[in-house]
């Protein structure tokens, strides 16, 4: 069946800024799908808020809306754009939610738009509960027992009936959101409150607990032929209870008969045929009883998902271009498996290796958050690796995530006694194989430990086998080379192997030594087809095996290194620059050899590189790739500087290790980092730092608190996304501060920084080449100083900046560029105080800003700093069209619109152990997961939309309550004065209330939280506010103010109503808010923004 | 841990460790890439005479147990994997399967680089080779490995078929009863088919067709099994004789081989086989693909793109194996009888053809009630196998 002809206009809906539970994977599979579709002729318009993305890329559609992702919005690019037919399945469920939207208020029908991929009955049936309950039950398929409820009353009837515990789902949410067990009437009466309020609709399922049992999916596509294969099948090693995000995951299934597999496929097909899934791509959970092997469907998503990005990455099928081609007709005979070149898409992927994949968390960004892993999503990002076997894949997955620890026996030994450690197996959180490890090691037996963690006892034995060899290779009298390989067979890292044989010197000796015996890994290649046919793409992994397959080629090659898990701070904005830097490398004649362990990204598609290792992000695993490259041909280098603090910190041993490290050199970025050093560059170039000190100790700390003067900024040195930064008030929080930060020592001292109360932040992003500067865009922050800059929002040109400080700007960055010996991309970050600059810091690699200043300026810098790295010039680029002929960033035309950055912030995903929300204050350390621009022609305007677009529209009328610290009261009075005048009620606390009354705005006083009933968190609970504005004081944890504040905070957030905590913000949604009231939003494609940016005669 | 070579006739040679019994052995070693179903894979008789080698790295996960064989014993002359599992985890498993493969005699070699032995066979094809694990002399085993036959010309039906008739009753009431000769027939077949009414008179290899139409059949039945059809010709002539018969006949794998040849149509040994379970195959008159259960080394050559006249009437090819055009059914247009070169009864595999035992059913219903003596070619046809 051939492409449709009545399509031929496309509008693809993307999934908006990254969440937890809806992440870089979106880009990925909504990225091919545009690709994919203009290949076949169509034309294309997309609508996604997130600039960060490869797919807001204005090549990758005709028309791309960098506009929020609402029924609203989305219905102006329709009515502007007038497609045909709309696609919603590959923008997870912000996409599908809007498709709904979209066909209940009459939209889709009245421009005659079709849905396709999905229709709304096929979407409503897989994502209604009962509905799908009952399509399973009437296939003959078993599902737990459970009921909708549309009440508490009626939830706790239901649980009566099933016993508990009881699972809670809500309906229409992603990512788990506001799901969990209950194991009795208070735990179930709070939580399906919370899930009520969650869903859309307003419904909860409450269903028999199936806490324990296997837990597997699938991954499957259908034609409109009605031809289905099943993708890939994935095993978790949690049992049912850990949300399948949270879940270490394993591919393909390990612990399942044919016969018990057969029966999952037959049941999984039956149910999407039954659910009515026209084409493309769809996911189906099922539970498996471990005792008796009872097979229970638990849900399915009718659209692509997180796991179609792992399942993709995993076999090498990619299901969202192939949906994409199955969307405008094709059927899966008619594509053909780009991997072979010569075989058809209609078959199922067979694997000979295995796929793990971790979660990587953020808990400690959210302190007092509850770390116990449920059925809602905590997780902020994965690591997947590739192996020949199981504990190969598993120890080269554990050192993907970067955490602490980097694989068993890299960390602190577990004291815990063997009793100890099975009690805390029963407990899902983070990092349980190593307690499985630990407690293996103190005795307890695999079964214990498979009984204990509800990990099946074949995962259990995999790793006592990996123990095994550990032991072996600990107690051998000498390290043979046949131990070694054994060790190296069984993913042990060359730093693991040092740490079970001190005598070898460390890693570095380890490797010299297993170099010296000849044992390298050989990179093997995910082909689908398990070696039955050659595979023509070059997507590797390495292993300890026999042989390799890596070609040899001519072209000189460059490595890109990537960002490795998302987390917060270290996002799919460096994957964007990583993918630019791909697409500048292959037009500037290199082959481009991408490395990174993130399968939710666009930079391991395999085919975005020329080629794609996908490996952990160490010294180790990184050098074998390069070796493996020079022994296929000629490697100009590697770069580092562009996938974040992941390579940034392996430049320098790569260079140490011979490897040509391109663009800034480690040692310049060494320079940035450390204090010292950057002190005298700060000297030299006459620029400002605020006052600092380094501290080893509480009492150096105090002393130099004591010189510079309180407030102080605090953090440890070597960061990124502000981990462990605090503002501190006093030598109590101080200490406080010292002693938690338990690793502080010499070389790891901790920072001290005056700092400045009310300064306006500034960032920059620029390109040097050694000679010249481009400075690529300057954003002035919408927060004042001391919020973490990607937690703040920003504007684009910089609203309140004259050319004055513009050009103190330029020529302090100049300075800056030139001292460090920057060779590429740069960000500094100021802070504008009674008209001096201070420099807060210098970063000489790409930023978080990198792709929303190339959004906002049409110029991609990415691509530029790639360049620069392999040697080209500024000058050159100009010439070569890569950069504008003349000017920069801060030369856009007068009528430039204007674009603002506002950050997403997780915080209603997490509650305390007791169940409480975690308080939403900003602070110096990042805590957002992503971004929106919102792009219009003024400031206002263009908030406005940045707010719609991350937390849904400001209201426009209605109550706002304000309560903020005595610093911010006098600024605080205009703008909610502004606010009245508009029509809002003012509701404030007593203090607040005064100030307020005396500059003539009416309010009506309420009461703090610690003052009893009819408090103000009672008022927001009761929907009687629609905005809340309450700027922190106060030291955390403590009571009084502080804690008030907290929880009017959380209340704010859990009631899903705009709250903002700075008077900076206040100002600028009071703009946005008039000019909602003005109802003058249009939309405006990039394509149109940048034509309307382009230099004119 | 004991040592183990495996030597390929072209005399590259693999070490690894000694896994299942400790001995010798020589046969045509091949892949098979299901990620499922090891225990099938190794009592299906139609791998009798190869070492197999499975792609999937992790074997022996689930164990073995009592339900899933698919004969009376394992028949592979070999058993090639990379990581066995150290014990079963799995709520029906009995035992393990290292047990199991000591206990029938199979030896097998486990460690070595599967894919490069997998890359090897399919860049020079399936060959013959041989594994010991009691000597670590190549040479001597590659002498051992040269001196035997090779699977071209190799009659191996009956020494895995049954010696005697056996009777697999229907399940519930008995709408039709079959003569199934057993050419390496799987347990999986007749239990598809007695799950359709059907009893099926299962009859040794070198059954005449005289003995399979002895009793009066709705139909015949041509299994699956191991070698090359070119030395069964006492099967080809029972073949003819039910076809001359006009008796409904179906046939699977190696049956579907030893229709062609009955047909007067040629059987060629392929490169390297399909051997695994996600093999894509269109039904050219419903225009469905299935993802089907393959094993087999030697395929039927016949045109594809048009009938051809045989003494039974018309032969069309029906199905055709979507990754390399091998012809993987047949149709007779003017004889009741048809066949497919792939795994309706699948085990291990998925269950996308069972439906080709309801056509077979349909067909003899359709002789039955006197309508047109044809092959039948339903259009839609889901997966019923084991009903969700």
């Amino acid at each position: 069946m051939p492409k449709r002809t009545d399509i031929s206009h496309v509008l693809v809906i993307g999934s908006g800024p990254i969440l937890i539970g809806q992440a870089a994977e979106f880009d990925y599979s909504g990225t091919q799908a545009c690709r994919v579709l203009r290949s076949e002729g169509l034309r294309v318009s997309l609508v996604n808020s997130n600039p960060a993305t490869i797919m807001t890329d204005p090549d990758v559609a005709d028309a791309t809306y960098v506009e929020p992702l609402t029924p609203e919005f989305v219905e102006q690019v329709i009515a502007k754009e007038r497609p045909d037919a709309l696609l919603a399945t590959l923008g997870g469920q912000t996409a599908l939610n809007i498709a709904i939207g979209l066909y209940e208020n009459g939209t889709l029908e009245r421009y005659g738009v079709r849905l396709i991929g999905a229709d709304v009955d096929a979407i409503n049936r897989g994502e209604d509960r009962q509905m799908f309950k009952d399509i399973v039950r009437s296939i003959g398929a078993d599902a737990p027992r459970s009921r909708v409820c549309g009440s508490v009353e009626e939830a706790l009837e239901t649980a009566a009936e099933v016993g508990y515990p009881v699972v809670i789902r809500p309906s229409f949410t992603m990512g788990g959101l506001g799901s969990g067990f209950a194991t009795d009437e208070p735990m179930l009466r709070r939580m399906a409150a919370h899930g009520l309020t969650d869903s859309p609709v307003h419904t909860v399922l409450i269903e028999e607990s199936v806490l324990g049992w296997k837990e597997y999916e699938l991954e499957l596509m259908r034609d409109r032929s009605d031809n289905v294969v099943v993708i890939c099948s994935i095993e978790n090693v949690d049992a049912m209870g850990v949300h399948t995000g949270d879940s270490v995951t394993v591919a393909p299934a390990m612990t399942l008969t044919d016969v018990e597999y057969q029966r999952m496929r037959d049941v999984g097909i039956a149910v999407l045929r039954e659910v009515g899934v026209d084409t493309g791509g769809c996911n189906i959970q099922f539970a498996v009883n471990p005792a008796d092997g009872r097979l229970v469907v638990i849900e399915m998503n009718p659209r692509v998902s997180r796991s179609s990005a792992l399942a993709s990455k995993a076999t090498g099928f990619p299901i969202a271009k192939i949906a994409a081609k199955l969307a405008i007709g094709y059927t899966l005979d008619e594509i053909t498996n780009d991997i072979t070149g010569v075989t058809p898409a209609s078959f199922e992927p067979a694997l000979d290796y295995v796929v793990v994949k971790i979660p990587r968390f953020a808990f400690e960004k959210f302190p007092g958050a509850d770390p116990r892993l449920t059925t809602t999503m905590k997780s902020v990002g994965e690591a997947m690796a590739l192996g020949r076997n199981f504990p190969e894949a598993l120890g080269k997955a554990m050192r993907s995530t970067e955490t602490t620890v980097a694989g068993f026996w890299t960390g602190q030994p577990d004291g815990r006694s063997a009793a100890e450690l099975l009690e805390a197996l029963r407990t899902p959180v983070d990092g349980r194989l190593y307690t499985a490890e630990a407690a293996l090691a103190a005795g307890a037996t695999v079964e214990q430990v498979a009984e204990a963690s509800g990990f099946d006892p074949w995962f259990v034995d995999q790793v006592a086998l990996v123990r095994e060899v550990a032991a072996e290779v600990r107690d051998a009298p000498a390290l043979t080379p046949e131990l070694l390989r054994r060790a190296k067979r069984h993913g042990l890292s060359d730093r693991q192997v040092a740490a079970l044989r001190p005598e070898l010197a460390g890693e570095d000796g380890v490797r010299s030594l297993r170099w010296r015996l000849g044992i390298r890994p050989v990179f093997k290649t995910v082909d689908t087809c398990a070696a039955e046919f050659a595979a023509r793409t070059p997507y590797h992994y390495s292993s300890y095996d026999e042989e390799t397959e890596v070609e040899p080629r001519e072209k000189p090659a460059v490595l890109i290194l990537g960002s490795g898990p998302n987390r917060i701070g270290q996002g799919i904005e460096f994957d964007y620059s990583c993918v630019h830097a791909v697409m500048a490398l292959q037009d500037a004649g290199y082959e481009a050899v991408m490395v990174n362990c993130n399968p939710e990204t666009v930079s391991t598609d395999y085919d975005t590189a020329d080629r794609l290792y996908f490996e952990p992000l160490t010294f180790e695993d990184v050098l074998e790739v390069v070796e493996a490259e020079r022994a296929a041909g000629p490697v100009a280098g590697v770069v580092c500087t562009l996938g974040g603090q992941t390579p940034l910190g392996l430049a320098q041993r790569l260079k140490d290790a011979g490897v040509p490290v391109l663009g800034t050199s480690p040692e310049a970025i060494d320079d940035a980092e450390d204090r010292g050093a950057f002190s005298r560059v700060l000297a030299d170039a006459a620029l400002r730092a605020p006052e600092h000190g380094t501290a080893t100790t509480f009492a150096e700390a105090r002393e130099i608190a004591a010189g510079i003067g309180y407030p102080v900024l605090v953090r440890p040195s070597y960061v990124l996304g502000g981990r462990g930064m605090e503002i501190v008030y006093d030598d109590a929080t101080l200490e406080a501060y010292i002693a938690k930060a338990t690793d502080v020592s010499p070389a790891h001292p901790v920072l001290v920084d005056r700092f400045l109360e009310d300064a306006v932040e500034i960032d920059v992003d620029a390109l040097y080449d050694g000679a010249e500067l481009y400075l690529g865009g300057v954003m002035e922050h919408i927060e004042e100083a001391g919020i973490h800059s990607g937690d703040s929002a920003c504007a684009l040109p910089p609203i309140t900046l004259g050319s004055a400080d513009l050009a103190g700007i330029r020529a302090a960055t100049e300075a800056l560029a030139a001292r460090i010996g920057v060779r590429g991309l740069m960000n500094v970050q100021y802070a504008l105080k009674d008209d001096v600059l201070y420099v807060l810091e210098a970063n000489p690699r790409a930023s978080r800003t990198v792709p929303f200043v190339s959004k906002a300026t049409a110029v991609q810098l990415a691509k530029a700093a790639a360049r620069i790295a392999v040697g080209e010039s500024i000058a050159d680029l100009r010439g070569a069209g890569v950069l504008p002929a003349t000017g920069d960033g801060t030369d856009l035309p007068e009528d430039a619109p204007i674009a603002v950055k506002e950050a997403v912030l997780p915080f209603h995903r997490f509650r305390t152990v007791e169940g409480h929300g975690v308080d939403t204050v900003l602070s110096p350390e990042m805590k957002s997961t992503g971004e929106v621009m919102g792009l219009d022609d003024g400031f206002g305007t263009a908030f406005a939309k940045s707010q719609t677009a991350a937390y849904g529209s400001l209201p426009t009328s209605g109550s706002v309550f304000v309560s903020v610290a005595n610093r911010d009261k006098r600024a605080a009075v205009f703008p909610v004065k502004r606010l009245a005048d508009l029509g809002f009620r003012v509701l404030a606390t007593a203090g607040t209330a005064r100030v307020l009354r005396r500059n003539g705005v009416a309010c009506e006083v309420v009461g703090k939280y610690s003052e009893g009933p009819g408090n103000v968190v009672e008022r927001i609970q009761a929907g009687d506010v629609d905005i809340v504005v309450n700027t922190p004081f106060g030291s955390p944890g403590n009571s009084g103010p502080r804690l008030d504040g907290y929880e009017i905070r959380t209340a704010a957030v859990a009631a899903g109503i705009p709250c903002i905590t700075t008077v900076q913000g206040l100002a600028a949604a009071v703009q946005g808010v008039e000019a909602l009231r003005r109802g003058d939003l249009r939309v405006r494609s990039l394509q149109e923004v940048h034509a309307g940016l382009a230099p004119r005669p | 841990m004991s040592e183990a070579i495996l030597v390929l006739e072209d005399g590259r040679t693999f070490r690894g460790e000694a896994y299942g019994t400790v001995g010798t052995t020589v046969g045509e070693a091949v892949f098979a890439t299901g990620m499922t179903g090891y225990q099938e894979t190794l009592t299906d008789p139609s791998y009798a005479g190869q070492i197999v080698t499975m792609t999937a790295p992790h074997i022996g996960n689930t164990g073995v147990n009592v339900e899933d064989d698919e004969s009376r014993r394992m028949w592979v002359a070999g058993f090639v994997v990379r990581d066995p599992a150290r014990r079963p985890a799995n709520w029906r498993a009995t035992g393990s399967l290292d047990d199991e493969l000591r206990a029938q005699g199979v030896v097998g070699i486990s460690g070595i680089d599967t894919r490069a032995l997998t890359r090897h066979l399919r860049e020079r094809g399936a060959m013959r080779a041989g594994i010991s694990s009691e000597s670590a002399d190549a040479d001597a085993l590659l002498a051992r490995v040269r001196a035997a036959e090779g699977m071209a010309g190799a009659d191996l039906a009956p020494q895995v078929s049954t010696r005697e008739p056996y009777v697999v009753p229907a399940a519930g009431e008995t709408r039709f009863t079959i003569a199934a000769l057993d050419l390496g027939i799987k347990t999986a077949t007749p239990r598809h088919l007695a799950a359709l009414g059907v009893e099926t008179h299962v009859l040794p290899s070198t059954a005449t067709a005289a003995d399979l139409l002895e009793h009066g059949p709705d139909g015949v039945f041509l299994s699956n099994g191991p070698g090359d059809p070119a030395a069964a010709d006492y099967a080809v002539a029972a073949v003819r004789g039910v076809l001359d018969a006009g008796r409904p006949l179906f046939g699977i794998c190696f049956g579907n081989q030893i229709l062609g040849r009955a047909l007067g149509l040629g059987t060629y040994k392929l490169r390297f086989g399909h051997r695994g379970l996600n093999q894509p195959v269109l039904d050219r008159v419903s225009g469905t693909v299935r993802v089907t259960s393959h094993n087999h080394g030697f395929a039927v050559d016949a045109p594809l793109d048009r009938s051809t006249d045989t003494p039974y009437g018309r032969v069309e090819v029906s199905h055709v194996g979507l990754n390399d055009d091998v012809v993987e059914g047949l149709r007779l247009l003017d004889a009741p009888a048809f066949s497919v070169q792939f795994h309706p009864e699948s085990a291990a595999g998925p269950h996308d053809a069972a439906p080709l035992f309801g056509r077979f059913v349909d067909l003899m219903q359709s002789v039955r009630d006197g309508g047109p003596a044809v092959s039948p070619a339903t259009t839609v046809e889901h997966s019923t196998g084991e009903r969700a």
